[in-house]
C-alpha cells in the first residue's frame, strides 16, 4: 500500500519533537534553494531525510505515558471518518436510537472490511471546529449508546460481527445527559455486550476515555493502537484530585499506566496494533491498513469458535480482571478489643451487633477462618 | 432565590457533608438543629428534624438493614495487590489501604454476605464509604461477582446497597474493568431468573452509577441521595452554567425515570421484605 505523508504546519508539532520540525525546516530550505537557483541538493536532502527517520524512532521508541496522550490527541490523528473511507467499503449509516434522538459523537452502520460484512460503531471527534461541535467533541450522550446498542440487537439478529473504534475523552457530563440517563445506558451497553450472541472486536483508535469508552468497549477482543491510551479517568482529572494540581498530568498519566504497552503487560488488553513511524498522523493509510489487517484476521479466528464457547470465553476473561488478590493484613489484637469497645447498641430490637461480629472474624486467624468456610475454600 | 444561591455556590461537593463529628451533639448539616448524637444514632442516622439521612458506613448499614447476628460475610479473605503500584507524592497505594483497613466500617469498600432481611434470606451486598470513598476496585468487583455466584447457586434475591464515588482511580484500567466484571455477572444473574434489589445511597456516583448500581430489577434510592454519572463538580466547570437545585437528587431521578421508588431508612427493611414476597418464587 502507498503511504501518503502528512506535511506538518508548524503548531503540529508535538513540543517533543522539536528536532524533527528542525530537520523538516532545514529540508524545506535546501528544496526550495534547488527549485531557486537548480543547484544538486538531493544528497544533502536524502542525508537529512534518513538522520530525521532515525531520531523520529528514537524519539517514538521511549514514548513517556503523557507523550503517548499527546499524539493520540494529535489534530491530525486520524478519526473514525477516515477509517470508513479507507478501511469499509459500502458503508450504510444507520441513524438514532428510536427513542430520543440521534447522537453524531457515535457513528453506527453495516458495511464490509475485507470480504466481512459487520457492524461499525465508531466514536467521532470531529475534524474542524463546525464538525467538532456538532459531534460534541466525541463526549457521547446516552442515545449515543443507546443507538449503539439498538444496532448491535439488529447485528445479533442477523448474525452479524461487530467491531468498535473507540476515540472519545469520556461520555458527556451535561445537564442533559444525566437527566436522560447517562450512567443507566453505559451500566445496560455493558450488560448487553457481555453477552450479545455475535463476535465483538474493540479497537482504542485514540483516546479511550473511562467509562465513555467502555460503553461500547466490551468484546471478545480489545485491542489499541500503539500510541492510544485507555484510562479509568483522564490523566487531567487524575491530577486535579490526587495531586490537586492539574498540571501534574504528566505524572498522573505515568502513574495510571494507560499506554497500549504497559496494558498489554498488565494483560488488560489483547494486542497492540502498530502505527506507522512516528504516530498514525504521520501516515494514514499505513495505520488505517494494519487496523484492517487486525480485523480480518481476527474475524477469521472469531468465526471458528461456536457462539456459546466465544460467550463463555468473553465471560471468563471479563471475570478474570483483577483477581490477583494479596492476603489481607489483619489487625492487630489489641487495636480491635470487641468486648471493651463495644458500643451501647440502638436499642431497636432486632438490630444486630455487625460490628462486633466483623471485628471476631478479623481475629481469627487465615487457616482456621478457611476450615470453617469449606465451601468458600473449595471454589477459590 | 437565583440571586441567593448563585452568590454562594462553588460547584457541589462530594466531600461527606453528612458525616458524624464527634463529641456529644452535633449541628445537622441540613438544618442547624443542634442535636444529640445518641438521639440520632437511635434514629437510624437521620435527622430527627429534618429527616436528612446522614452517610453510614458498611457495617452501621448492615446492622440497620439485616436481621440481628444473621449477616455472614463472605470472601474476606483478599485484598487488592495494587496492580499498577501507584504511588501520588510519594504517597503509595498500599499504604492507604493499610490505613483504610484500620476504621471500624469494614476491610474494603463493600462487605457481601448471606443475610436475613425480615426473615427472608438475602445475598447481602454493601458499600462502604468510609473506605477509600466506597471506590470501587478489583477487591469490590471479586466480592460482587462472589455474592452474584452465590445468589444463582441458592437462589438468593440480591439486595445491593451502593455508596461511591465510582471507579479506584489507583487501579486504573483494572478497576475500569470491574465496571464491566460486574454487569457480565449481573447478566449471568438475570438469565438465572434472579431479583436484583438495588438500593442507591448518597453518593452513588461514576463507575458504579454507570455499572451494577444501574442495572436493578428494581431500583430504591434514598431521599435527597446524590446519584448520577459525573459529579457535579465536574458537569459544573464543563458546562459552566449553574446547576438546577435538586440536581441529580434522588427525586430528581424518580422525576426522570430512572428509579422505581424514594424509601425512607426506617422503611427501608420492611419495603425490601415486601418486594421480595411479590417476586420470590
Ligand atoms: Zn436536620
Amino acid at each position: 500500500m502507498v503511504g501518503s505523508e502528512i506535511k506538518l504546519n508548524g503548531d503540529q508539532y508535538l513540543p517533543f519533537e522539536d528536532k524533527i520540525a528542525e530537520f523538516d525546516r532545514r529540508i524545506a530550505e535546501l528544496q526550495a534553494k534547488a527549485s531557486n537557483d537548480g543547484s544538486d541538493c538531493s544528497t544533502e536532502i536524502r542525508r537529512l531525510q534518513r538522520v530525521q527517520t532515525s531520531e523520529l524512532k528514537k524519539i517514538y521508541s521511549s514514548l513517556s505515558a503523557w507523550q503517548t496522550v499527546q499524539v493520540s490527541r494529535h489534530p491530525q490523528r486520524p478519526l473514525l471518518g477516515d477509517y470508513l473511507n479507507l478501511m469499509v467499503k459500502d458503508f450504510r449509516q444507520l441513524h438514532g436510537d428510536r427513542t430520543f434522538g440521534d447522537d453524531p459523537s457515535i457513528v453506527t452502520g453495516f458495511g464490509q472490511i475485507g470480504r466481512e460484512r459487520v457492524l461499525i460503531i465508531g466514536q467521532n471527534k470531529g475534524r474542524d471546529t463546525k464538525e467538532k461541535i456538532a459531534c460534541n467533541f466525541g463526549c457521547p450522550n446516552p442515545e449515543g449508546y443507546r443507538k449503539a446498542l439498538a444496532k448491535m440487537k439488529l447485528a445479533e439478529k442477523y448474525n452479524l460481527p461487530v467491531v468498535t473504534l473507540i476515540d472519545t475523552p469520556g461520555a458527556y457530563p451535561g445537564i442533559g445527559a444525566e437527566e436522560r440517563g447517562q450512567a443507566q445506558a453505559i451500566a445496560v451497553n455493558l450488560m448487553e455486550m457481555s453477552r450479545l450472541k455475535v463476535p465483538i472486536i474493540c479497537i482504542v483508535i485514540g483516546e479511550g476515555g473511562s467509562g465513555g469508552a467502555l460503553g461500547i468497549g466490551v468484546g471478545d477482543r480489545l485491542a489499541m493502537l500503539e500510541y492510544a491510551y485507555y484510562s479509568v479517568i483522564s490523566p487531567e482529572g487524575c491530577a486535579a484530585i490526587l495531586w490537586h494540581d492539574g498540571a501534574q498530568a504528566n505524572v498522573a498519566a505515568e502513574a495510571l499506566k494507560l499506554t497500549s504497552k504497559e496494558l498489554l503487560k498488565l494483560s488488560l488488553i489483547d494486542d497492540v496494533i502498530p502505527e506507522s513511524l512516528g504516530g498514525a498522523h504521520r501516515n494514514i493509510h499505513d495505520t488505517i491498513y494494519n487496523v484492517e489487517r487486525y480485523i480480518v484476521k481476527t474475524l477469521r479466528d472469531l468465526k471458528r469458535t461456536k457462539i456459546e464457547n466465544l460467550l463463555e470465553n468473553r465471560y471468563r476473561k471479563l471475570r478474570a480482571i483483577g483477581t490477583t488478590f494479596e492476603k489481607p493484613t489483619r489487625r492487630k489484637t489489641e487495636a480491635v478489643k470487641p468486648t471493651k469497645k463495644q458500643p451501647e447498641r440502638p436499642t431497636i430490637p432486632d438490630r444486630l451487633s455487625i460490628e462486633a461480629q466483623l471485628r471476631q472474624t478479623a481475629q481469627i486467624p487465615v487457616e482456621e477462618a478457611e476450615a470453617k468456610e469449606p465451601q468458600t475454600a473449595a471454589k477459590e | 432565590m437565583a440571586d441567593k444561591s448563585k452568590s454562594k455556590w462553588d460547584g457541589y461537593s462530594l466531600k461527606p457533608r453528612r458525616r458524624m463529628p464527634d463529641g456529644l451533639w452535633m449541628g445537622c448539616p441540613s438544618c442547624q438543629h443542634m442535636l444529640h448524637k445518641k438521639t440520632v444514632e437511635k434514629n437510624l442516622y437521620v435527622c430527627p428534624e429534618c429527616e436528612g439521612h446522614f452517610r453510614i458506613n458498611g457495617a452501621t448499614r448492615i446492622a440497620q438493614l439485616a436481621d440481628e447476628g444473621s449477616f455472614e460475610p463472605m470472601c474476606q479473605d483478599i485484598a487488592s495487590n495494587d496492580p499498577l503500584k501507584f504511588e501520588c507524592s510519594g504517597k503509595k497505594y498500599k499504604n492507604r489501604l493499610k490505613e483504610g483497613r484500620k476504621k471500624d466500617g469494614g476491610d474494603e469498600a463493600i462487605l457481601v454476605g448471606k443475610a436475613f432481611i425480615r426473615g427472608r434470606g438475602v445475598m447481602l451486598s454493601v458499600m462502604n464509604f468510609d473506605f477509600l470513598g466506597g471506590s470501587m476496585g478489583m477487591v469490590v468487583g471479586e466480592r460482587f461477582c462472589v455474592a452474584v455466584d452465590k445468589a444463582i447457586e441458592e437462589s438468593l434475591p440480591l439486595v445491593v446497597v451502593s455508596s461511591s464515588g465510582g471507579a479506584r482511580m489507583h487501579e486504573g484500567v483494572v478497576s475500569l474493568g470491574q465496571m464491566a466484571k460486574t454487569s457480565a455477572a449481573l447478566a449471568k444473574y438475570d438469565e438465572a431468573g434472579g431479583l436484583f434489589i438495588s438500593v442507591l445511597t448518597d453518593p452513588t456516583t461514576g463507575g458504579v452509577t454507570a455499572s451494577f448500581a444501574m442495572l436493578g430489577d428494581i431500583i430504591i434510592a434514598e431521599p435527597e441521595a446524590l446519584i448520577g454519572f459525573a459529579g457535579p463538580r465536574t458537569i459544573y466547570q464543563t458546562i459552566k452554567v449553574e446547576l438546577p437545585e435538586g440536581f441529580q437528587r434522588s427525586e430528581f431521578l424518580l422525576e426522570h425515570g430512572f428509579i422505581d421508588m424514594i424509601v425512607h431508612r426506617k422503611d427501608l427493611r420492611s419495603e425490601i421484605g415486601r418486594l421480595i414476597d411479590y417476586c420470590g418464587k
